[in-house]
C-alpha cells in the first residue's frame, strides 16, 4: 500500500524523554511513571492509524499518557500515593544561581497541587503547549486550563512564601547545602 | 472606578520563576538517556509486526476481533 510514506511510529523514539518527564510530573514516582510511558508507547503503536500525520505527535502522545494515568488512578484510588519527588529531585540537583525558589519548599508545595493543577501547569509552564493545546489534550475548555494554571501558580506562590517584598532567596549557602545533600544521597 | 477585586496583583516575577524552575526540571528529565526498556520495547513491537506480516497465522489468538 503506502510503503513509501514515512511511518509515524519511527518518530515515537524522539518523544520518549518528554513522555517520561510528563509522566514523572503527573505520577511523582519513577516506577509508576515508567509504567505509564510503557503503556503509552504500546497504545500509540497499536493505534497509530488514529494519529493524524502532520499534527503534533507530542500532544497526541501526552494525551494518551494522561488518559492512561487517570484511568490508572481510578483503579488504584484507595492505594496510598507513593510520591518520591523525582521531578523536584531533579530541581535540587541543579540549582540555578539566579533561581530564587527555595527547592525544598518547591518540592513540598508541588505535592500540594491537585492532579489537574499540576498537569495544567506542567503542560503550559514547562511543556511549551498553548492554553488551547492543553485544553484540547485535557478535554476541557481553554478557560478551565487558564484557571487551573493560575490557581496552581497562586498556590505555589503562597506555599513558598514568594509573595511580598522579602521573598525567599536561594542563597549560596542553601545551594551548597542542597548540592551536598544530593551527592551524599 | 472600581479597583480590580484582587487586592494582591498576580506576582509575575514569582510566576516566571515557577515556570523557569519547572521547565528546567522537565527539560533535564526529558534529556536524560532513555531507559533501555523503552528502546527494547519499540524493537519488540517492530519485530512482532514483521512476524505478523510474514506469518499471519502464528499470532491468530492475539487478534480475536468480536
Amino acid at each position: 500500500m503506502t510503503e513509501a510514506a514515512p511511518d509515524p511510529r519511527d518518530e515515537l523514539v524522539n518523544h520518549l524523554g518528554a513522555l517520561r518527564a510528563f509522566a514523572i510530573s503527573l505520577a511523582r514516582n519513577s516506577a509508576t511513571a515508567d509504567d505509564l510511558v510503557q503503556d503509552t508507547v504500546v497504545k500509540a503503536w497499536a493505534n497509530i492509524e488514529k494519529f493524524n500525520p502532520g499534527s503534533n505527535m507530542r500532544a497526541w502522545l501526552f494525551t494518551i499518557l494522561r488518559n492512561t494515568y487517570y484511568s490508572f488512578n481510578r483503579k488504584r484510588k484507595s492505594e496510598v500515593e507513593d510520591a518520591d519527588g523525582v521531578l523536584t529531585g531533579a530541581l535540587a540537583q541543579k540549582p540555578d544561581h539566579d533561581g530564587r525558589l527555595h527547592m525544598q519548599d518547591f518540592n513540598a508545595a508541588f505535592e500540594h497541587l491537585s492532579d489537574e493543577q499540576r498537569e495544567a501547569l506542567v503542560l503550559v509552564g514547562a511543556g511549551g503547549f498553548s492554553y488551547d493545546e492543553a485544553a484540547e489534550m485535557c478535554g476541557v475548555k481553554t478557560g478551565t486550563i487558564k484557571s487551573r494554571v493560575n490557581r496552581a501558580r497562586a498556590r505555589l506562590t503562597e506555599l513558598m512564601g514568594l509573595e511580598g517584598e522579602d521573598k525567599m532567596e536561594l542563597t549560596d549557602t542553601v545551594t551548597a547545602g542542597i548540592v551536598a545533600q544530593q551527592s551524599a544521597a | 472606578m472600581k479597583r480590580p477585586q484582587h487586592a494582591r496583583p498576580r506576582n509575575e516575577q514569582a510566576d516566571r520563576e515557577i515556570d523557569e524552575n519547572l521547565k528546567r526540571a522537565f527539560d533535564q528529565i526529558a534529556s536524560e538517556p532513555v531507559p533501555d526498556r523503552f528502546t527494547d520495547l519499540l524493537k519488540k513491537l517492530k519485530e512482532k509486526e514483521a512476524l505478523e506480516a510474514h506469518n499471519p497465522h502464528q499470532l491468530e489468538e492475539k487478534s480475536s476481533d468480536d
